[in-house]
């Protein structure tokens, strides 16, 4: 809950309609979603159900065709593009299924990036940066390029660059999809560690029911609607 | 200053690509440079010929003589504050190759007339006093290794002495220019001594150069010279020094207009080469860019990384480019003689540094609205 008493995340009426030539995707179909600060909610469904577009409209990567979404107060169906890249900066960290972590820069510059953002100075960043990396438990490998770390490994450099600005709700999208099974269980391990110890607020989409399980919510998507209200843990 | 590690980086991920658009721009660069400077060359210091100075020449072609009995007339045509003469030597030293321009020259008048040949009044007293001495420029000097004193014979061509065609002269001078477009490759000697010891006759010049009180009357007073000498059996044509020097150049092409369409091939060619690494680097990272736009990164601040990258790579190129062509036209003269005044001057080195600006943000202004104009969502998706 925000300081009012408020959820921290609160969709109201959500639609997203695609088009395609003559065709029209209705993706999301009027959905209402709340979610408390401190939560970790797993987005499961089958593909094409609309959950990676539900976490790119929670995370301000799209803006929806209809209803309205609230995070941590703010209106962010309602910002500017500018004003919304600035708001993700502050407010969001992103993890991503194919680790997106660029090539040419090591794990540290790569965590450093979103800190570019902020007016942190050089030694103030290269502290938060070794305290993320230490968080995934890195700390020895922030020298290596991404060419150099294995999946799992890679993965984790994604999750210290989406933490290091220590942000109000991570999102992930497929976290352990492209994993083995046991790199994919110790991401699973990070995350649940990062909600239960650090108490971040995380929504992740899925399709493994394993992954979905570590959460302390499932929701399942099923045609842009949200279907059935899964465990609570 | 805390993205340039982002920027270089992402500048060396295709490391060949961009050494070699470098190295494209490191030539065009050094060729512009370098044209510019025989562009300067060729037009045989228009910019720096003295715009109260004219010359006069036979009516018929600047190879006719004139009568030197010519210059007491002329200077007492209204308006002209001196007048000195030169004649065309076009002798040999050693070996036809060795060309230089030689001048037979009434020596104070001459001096007189271009105060920018800079030389000390010992050697100008010395080569008063002497008639067969001759002063050279520094140019001159320092490309075959002459000093004050030496004894420097020359082979006449168009000149023969009674006793044969072998000129000895003394070097009693070595002159500096005033500025950095002044010929100093000149070889000037005593026209008494050709006057009286040439076996082809005496009382003749090759051509005049006055100076007129007020440049701004300088056609008025062309015109009335030559008035003077109109229907005798040598009529004259005077111009400014600016125009017959224009006229001379222009005996062998508009070297500017064939200069400046080099270039401009060169550098449009160059700029497109430059726009396609950066277009190529843009299409390669569509993912890496959408990652940083979710991050947070704005779209102005994107734009800002493409542009500085392209700059980057102009800069470091132009930059090359220009500290090179700057060596190699240092070098001086790369024809040993041909080309006296071979220099960038100052407004083409702007220019120059204008352009590499021009074709840093050209090239990268196209693939950095195409970054711009990225959506997040669907470049992820395509990832």
């Amino acid at each position: 809950m925000t300081e009012n008493g408020a959820a921290l995340v609160q969709v109201r009426n959500l639609h997203k309609v695609f088009k395609r030539g003559a065709e029209r995707i209705d993706v999301l179909q009027g959905v209402d979603l709340d979610l408390q600060s401190g939560e970790f909610l797993s987005l499961m469904g089958p593909s094409g159900s609309g959950k990676t577009t539900l976490l790119n409209l929670l995370g301000g990567l799209d803006t929806p065709s209809d209803g309205t979404v609230t995070v941590g107060g703010d209106r962010i169906d309602k910002l500017s593009a500018a004003r919304l890249s600035r708001w993700r900066a502050r407010h969001i960290g992103f993890v991503f299924q194919l680790y997106n972590l660029l090539p040419v820069l090591t794990a540290e510059r790569n965590v450093e990036l979103p800190l570019l953002l902020t007016p942190l100075s050089r030694s103030q960043r290269k502290k938060h940066v070794a305290t993320a990396l230490a968080m995934v438990g890195l700390s020895g490998r922030s020298k290596h390029y991404p060419r150099q770390l294995s999946g799992g490994q890679e993965q984790r450099v994604g999750i210290a660059r989406a933490i290091v600005t220590d942000p109000t709700l991570l999102l992930c999208d497929e976290p352990t999809g492209d994993l083995d099974r046991k790199s994919g269980d110790e991401i699973l391990d990070l995350l649940q560690a990062l909600n239960a110890e650090h108490g971040k607020t995380i929504i992740m989409v899925t399709h493994d029911a394993r992954a979905a399980a570590r959460s302390t919510r499932t929701l399942h998507l099923d045609k842009g609607t949200l279907a059935t209200e899964g465990h609570d843990r | 200053m805390k993205f340039f590690p982002l920027i270089w980086t992402s500048l060396f991920r295709r490391k060949v690509r961009t050494l070699f658009t470098i190295l494209s721009i490191v030539v065009a660069f050094v060729l512009f440079n370098y044209l510019s400077a025989v562009r300067v060359a060729f037009s045989m210091g228009v910019d720096v010929a003295g715009s109260d100075r004219l010359t006069l020449i036979h009516k018929v072609s600047f190879i006719q003589l004139l009568p030197a009995s010519y210059k007491e007339r002329i200077l007492a045509v209204e308006g002209v504050d001196a007048v000195t003469h030169a004649t065309w030597f076009g002798g040999v030293y050693q070996d036809p190759r060795n060309f230089f321009p030689q001048f037979a020259v009434d020596p104070e008048g001459y001096l007189d007339l271009y105060p920018e040949f800079l030389l000390s009044s010992e050697a100008k007293d010395r080569w008063l006093g002497n008639r067969t001495g001759a002063v050279v420029g520094r140019s001159l000097a320092d490309r075959f290794g002459w000093e004050v004193g030496d004894r420097i014979p020359l082979q006449g061509t168009i000149w023969r002495t009674r006793s044969g065609d072998t000129w000895e002269f003394t070097i009693d001078g070595i002159y500096e220019g005033a500025e950095q477009g002044t010929d100093t490759t000149q070889f000037l000697f005593h026209n008494a001594y050709l006057d009286e010891a040439n076996a082809l006759g005496r009382g003749m010049v090759g051509w005049y150069l006055i100076r007129v009180s007020h440049p701004d009357q300088a056609v008025a007073i062309s015109t009335a010279i030559d008035e003077r000498f109109a229907n005798s059996p040598f009529e004259t044509k005077t111009s400014t020094e600016q125009a017959f020097v224009q006229a001379f150049a222009s005996q062998i092409g508009d070297i500017g207009a064939m200069m400046t369409a080099i270039l401009t091939a060169v550098l449009f060619t160059i700029l497109l080469v430059s726009a396609n690494t950066m277009g190529q680097s843009v299409r390669e990272r569509t993912s890496e860019l959408a990652v940083l736009k979710t991050l947070g990164f704005t779209n102005p601040r994107v734009l800002s990384l493409v542009l500085v990258e392209s700059l980057l790579v102009a800069v470091v190129g132009g930059g090359i480019g220009l500290g090179l062509s700057w060596l190699l036209i240092s070098q001086g003269d790369p024809t040993g003689g041909l080309l006296p005044a071979f220099f960038v001057p100052p407004r083409d080195l702007v220019i120059a540094v204008g352009l590499i600006f021009f074709l840093g943000i050209a090239s990268g202004i196209l693939p950095g609205i195409q970054a711009v104009r990225l959506q997040i969502v669907d470049a992820l998706r395509r990832s």
